[in-house]
């Protein structure tokens, strides 16, 4: 039973050491955290002048995050714009499942 | 009694078949996201399956009677009422759109001829009411046939108004709002066993609602630390006992269940007891925690037992042992080699769901590939079956499908790296008492039965 389980972790830590490879930025915490911050993010974002002026003070002081497994950072860090804005929703019609 | 026939086992072999049974939905390849089914449950007699999509809307389907002329044909589903039950909102505040994507869907126990059900969405949760109307009432004196309204003085004699029967039209109509009560999104309703109450949770908070009182609703548990810098986790489930209503349980991102008792204090933030199954710290990875997250939590139906599903497997739990399940099944262990692209394409995030059969004899959980899984918690045994419309004959037996890991793949396996990951079965729904399942894939609905003998 034991050599069952060592060879259950190498295929996590085999495919942890790829991650990592690819995105050397990737935070020491354990992905948990990553995870947390994609959970509680609350949705899609638009153009908030609040949030802008927050951006740029920032900005001013440190380097833009890389995307990659980090994108999707709550709010405040970076600056939205109207390309990276998704199209508005269509007009509502009845379910398919419906006949 | 479900799910117990004759010595067969519910996963499959001798004398038990799963059949294709009907498929709701478009047949087109190309999916639109409003179609997504993001919510499947029966009610307590199993008479009504409800759907929820992304586009926010509830489908019903209805049982027939069972028709004598056909005896071979058991009741089938068909659509019993549609409604849009929420709609895309936009935060004005927060500059934020709210999805109308249906979480969630819980029937309450029918007390009348009407039926009721909660549905929700990231903020809000509703009330719906689903009523019949057959009959409708002619001869009215103050108007006419076709609603105008009659002069008065041209009214010489009176009559009363009688019933007469009419098409049967059922009405869907919203009840209660239960609105602006939660900062996160919404994973989790449960209905109380008291019939009066029921909970919704989101990622950081469990709220307690009385069902007749929308504007206000009771705070019982509260995870958000001071400072949000120290999170660790959010809850990612809640559940009701089924028969203690003063109970509940709550999982989280971390892999623990807590049980709590309103009984004890009226702030649950402090458990009455902890589930966790202890971890070899020499395993530890980078996905660890991400993969012991649970997505679902469910009580059996006797109450002696609960289930959760993280992303690799199910696990039953003995509430009165927190140490450790005692069972644990796998789902789909050979993803466990795959871990770094399913962080990469996201589905190490996907949110599956689990579900008891009426008897609690079997379990049954979605995969990739359109692929799901039962277990027989009495026989061992477990199955692996396909939805799909290419096994899609009236009453065509499922054939159990296998995954292949490495090495030489058999004839009719399917390897690893073929399956599809964008057909994951997150939603499955088994009837309360027989052997009937509705599977969510994506934007179809598959009812599976067992084989009529």
């Amino acid at each position: 039973e034991d050599t069952q389980e060592k060879e259950g972790i190498l295929p996590e830590r085999a495919e942890e050491a790829k991650l990592r490879a690819k995105y050397p930025s990737l935070g020491q915490k354990p992905g948990g955290s990553d995870f947390l911050m994609k959970t509680l993010q609350q949705g899609q974002k638009y153009f908030d002048s609040g949030d802008y002026s927050m951006a740029k003070a920032k900005m001013k002081n440190k380097q833009l995050p890389s995307t990659g497994p980090d994108k999707n950072l709550v709010t405040g860090d970076h600056i939205p714009t109207p390309q990276g804005l998704p199209q508005r929703k269509s007009s509502l019609i009845t379910s398919k499942l419906v006949g | 009694m479900a799910g117990a026939g004759g010595g067969g086992c519910l996963a499959g072999g001798n004398d038990f078949q799963w059949c294709f049974s009907q498929v709701k939905g478009a047949v087109d390849e190309d999916v639109a996201e409003a179609d997504i089914i993001s919510a499947v449950e029966f009610n307590c007699s199993g008479d009504l399956l409800a759907t929820g999509d992304k586009g926010g809307r509830v489908v019903i389907f209805q049982r027939e009677q069972e028709n004598k002329g056909r005896p071979h044909s058991r009741g089938e589903y068909n659509v019993y009422s549609t409604f849009q039950s929420h709609e895309p909102e936009f935060d004005y505040l927060k500059s934020l759109e709210i999805e109308e994507k249906i979480n969630k869907i819980r029937w309450l126990p029918q007390q009348n001829a009407a039926h009721f059900l909660l549905s929700t969405n990231d903020k809000t949760i509703k009330l719906w009411k689903i009523s019949e109307r057959d009959r409708r009432a002619e001869g009215y004196n103050l108007k006419d046939e076709d609603g105008r309204l009659r002069d008065p003085f041209r009214v010489t004699a009176l009559r009363v108004p009688i019933l007469k029967p009419m098409d049967l039209m059922v009405e869907a109509s919203p009840r209660r709002i239960f609105a602006n009560a939660h900062t996160y999104h919404v994973n989790s309703i449960s209905v109380n066993s008291d019939h009066e109450t029921y909970l919704s949770a989101d990622d950081l908070r469990v709220n307690l609602w009385h069902l007749e009182i929308t504007d206000r609703s009771f705070n019982i548990v509260d995870i958000k630390p001071a400072n949000m810098e120290e999170l660790t986790e959010v809850i990612t489930a809640a559940e009701f006992h089924p028969h203690q209503c003063n109970v509940f349980v709550y999982s989280s991102s971390k892999g623990t269940i807590r049980l709590c008792d309103m009984r004890s204090s009226a702030l649950c933030d402090r458990h009455s007891k902890f589930f966790e199954e202890p971890e070899d710290p020499s395993s530890r990875s980078f996905f660890s925690e991400i993969i012991s997250s649970i997505s679902d939590v469910k009580f059996s139906h006797s109450g002696r037992y609960m289930m959760t599903r993280d992303y690799l497997s199910v696990k039953v739990w003995d509430l009165n042992m927190e140490g450790r399940p005692v069972e644990t099944h796998q789902v789909h262990e050979y993803l466990r080699s795959k871990l770094c692209s399913l962080y990469e394409n996201d589905c190490i995030f996907d949110k599956f769901e689990c579900c008891w059969n009426g008897s609690d004899s079997a379990i049954m959980t979605g995969s990739y590939n359109n692929f799901f899984r039962m277990f027989d918690r009495n026989t061992r045994r477990d199955v692996t079956l396909e939805a799909s419309r290419e096994n899609s004959k009236p009453r065509a037996s499922l054939k159990p499908r296998k995954v292949c890991t490495g090495g030489k793949r058999k004839k009719d396996e399917i390897s690893v790296d073929s399956l599809d990951f964008n057909k994951k079965i997150l939603h499955t729904a088994w009837h309360p008492t027989e052997n009937i399942v509705a599977v969510a894939a994506t934007n179809n609905l598959y009812i599976f039965q067992d084989k009529v003998n």
